[in-house]
């Protein structure tokens, strides 16, 4: 007896223990980057453009990143959540549905460097754009469409039938009652969605190497407006370097005094975005939550 | 007050969109966009086919010499061969020692939050888990590269490491990441077990540690095979992490301490230096076309298993 009440704590203790060694891990690994980044960092080098020989600053592809992401999510958010008010409102059960979960599962296990692949053949040799913003985009979208397909259709089922009956019982149409009813008791869900996927879009870098582009990332002149002149940075036509392809380029071609400096300030910035994405996701959602339903949960 | 119902009334008025009687534009309008995925997955399936038997179809290159164990696809450096044995092999190597890796602590952890944990812990987890996946890919590979890399050159030469560049970095830096993604999905599986097996076992007087072994694990059997598949098929097909801590040698692995390649890092490393419509770039698609058969046939793996396990 007394084996059974010991095997019981040690299992316990163990389990805490696996528990406690991996919040660790991730706290050493945050750490370790800040920590290495921190007597080299100064607020000019979010702004400032690349250089090789002294630590400049990684602007132009904090600025390709956002970029890409604004870009990426104004194609896959109306189509994610559209899909979606088709999934959870529409669908019902059926041979269609199941079409569209398996297209869904399928496609979120392609590789993202495979989706790179065919993003290049598609949007890069085949529209003849070369490696642009738009192209990387567009890869981005392919796999993140399911992603955010999904998060959207869980917010839209987790929202009540009682309250669909009662928007039923008032004489509202179907779409009425998807549209004033259904998505705004949804939106805690679908914004935090959107943010998850967005910080899915800001990490990503396999996908992106073949389609928005490997360039030596330059000044930027922001005067330039044509948004058809792939020089300019408001185009969806330029070439994007982004911030994680940044890095995995200076590692892999990198050379000079300070690539160390640098790599390690640019997977600083990275982490503290994904901090603030997952971070401000969760309050925002909760934020909202509490604003709109006007309850605690 | 009256004219502002009447004006709210009249925003809410318009009936559904029908340009014909029958046809709810609503619907096709949002069905239309649900089923953009199954064009992709259609398009995808048919650009990577088509270009990945290029290789056969174009260049002539016979299809079994896939399988044969050397790689040496540059014609100006002799006969050619393009076997892509040693990148399958050493995909496969990659993959199965970071899922051993990482197996035990993600069901460890999945265990934790499903049984043990109280709210105040859980509260912390779950968004810890959800900054460990959200860390990019090429992070974690950095820090493979400035941490791992050399700590294992340094005290590893006993174990065989040369250079720190092998398998067994590889296969760390994997199981570091697809930890978060195993243990949600087994903690899933574990949450799926109705609590009234639970309070039965209880009791009849079983200690916890005796309700997880003798009835949550084998309960989630399926559950916890699926959650290992996904970890797999999420570990086989990351790309940067792993080029830049395996050496990239394209050898039959043998030693977990020798540097050994993947599918993932070499179409990395030579998409850049070939051109289309060379024999080499077709490899590189051929190459894409068998990672893209592996993971739906993990896909199809994860279907049959989460059928057996019954309805969730």
């Amino acid at each position: 007896m007394r084996r059974v009440l010991l095997a019981d704590q040690l299992a316990t203790a163990v389990l805490w223990s696996i528990a406690g060694s991996v919040i660790l891990i991730l706290i050493a690994i945050i750490a370790h980057f800040l920590l290495a980044a921190l007597p080299d960092f100064t607020p000019s080098f979010l702004i400032a453009d690349p250089s090789t020989d002294v630590i400049g600053g990684v602007g132009p592809v904090l600025w390709n990143s956002v970029y890409v992401l604004a870009l990426t999510m104004l194609v896959t958010v109306p189509l994610g959540v559209l899909g979606a008010v088709f999934m959870a409102e529409y669908a019902g059960t059926g041979r269609l549905i199941d079409l569209i979960r398996f297209s869904q599962e399928l496609i979120g296990s392609v590789p993202s460097i495979v989706v790179g692949l065919f993003g290049f053949a598609v949007f890069v040799a085949a529209t003849g754009w070369g490696f642009t913003a738009l192209a990387g985009a567009l890869a981005l979208t392919v796999f993140n469409l399911p992603l955010m397909t999904r998060l959207a259709e869980q917010a839209m089922r987790a929202v009540p039938d009682d309250e669909r009956s009662a928007s039923f019982a008032l004489g509202a149409t179907k779409w009425q009652t998807i549209r004033h009813v259904v998505l705004p008791i949804a939106i805690p869900g679908l914004v935090t969605g959107v943010i998850l996927t967005a910080g899915r879009v800001f990490g990503e870098a396999a996908a992106l190497l073949f389609t928005a582009g490997l360039a030596t990332p330059g000044r930027l002149n922001f005067a330039n407006l044509n948004l058809l002149d792939p020089r300019s940075p408001w185009s969806p036509f330029h070439t994007a370097t982004t911030l994680s392809v940044y890095l995995w380029r200076i590692n892999s071609e990198g050379t000079g005094p300070v690539v160390d400096q640098v790599a390690n300030l640019t997977a600083a910035v990275l982490i503290v975005a994904v901090l603030i994405f997952n971070l401000g996701s969760r309050a925002l959602g909760q934020l909202l939550q509490r604003r709109i339903t006007g309850t605690r949960s | 007050m009256e004219s502002d119902i009447a004006t709210e009334m009249a925003a809410v008025r318009p009936e559904r969109v029908v340009l014909a009687p029958g046809i709810d534009v609503a619907r096709r309008v949002t069905g239309a966009a649900a089923t953009v995925v199954v064009l992709l997955v259609g398009l995808l399936l048919a650009f990577i086919a088509w270009n990945g038997i290029a290789l056969f179809r174009h260049s002539g290159v016979p299809i079994l010499e896939v399988f044969a164990p050397v790689w040496q696809p540059d014609p100006t450096s002799g006969e050619t061969t393009y076997g892509l044995l040693p990148f399958i092999l050493g995909t496969l190597g990659v993959v199965s020692v970071a899922a051993a890796l990482a197996a035990p602590l993600s069901l460890g952890l999945a265990l934790f939050m499903a049984e043990v944990a109280p709210p105040w812990a859980r509260r912390v987890m779950q968004p810890a888990m959800e900054v460990f996946v959200g860390i990019p890919s090429v992070v974690y590979g950095w820090l493979g590269l400035t941490v791992l890399v050399p700590f294992l050159a340094a005290n590893g030469k006993w174990a065989g490491f040369t250079s720190g560049f092998s398998w067994f970095a590889g296969s760390l830096v994997l199981a570091l990441m697809i930890l978060p993604t195993v243990s949600s999905v087994a903690y899933d599986s574990f949450r799926a077990v109705p609590p009234d097996l639970r309070t039965a076992s209880l009791a009849l007087g079983t200690t916890r540690w005796q309700t997880i072994r003798h009835l949550l694990l084998p309960a989630s059997g399926a559950g916890i095979v699926t959650a290992i598949v996904l970890g797999m098929m999420r570990a086989a097909g990351e790309a940067l992490a792993v080029q830049m801590v395996i050496g990239n040698r394209p050898l039959i692995p043998r030693s977990l301490f020798q540097p050994v390649t993947t599918l993932t890092a070499q179409i990395t490393l030579d998409m850049g230096n070939t051109v289309a419509g060379e024999t080499w770039n077709e490899a590189l698609w051929t190459m894409g076309l068998v990672l893209v058969t592996m993971s739906f046939a993990a896909v199809v793996l994860v279907r049959l298993l989460t059928r057996r396990a019954g309805p969730r």
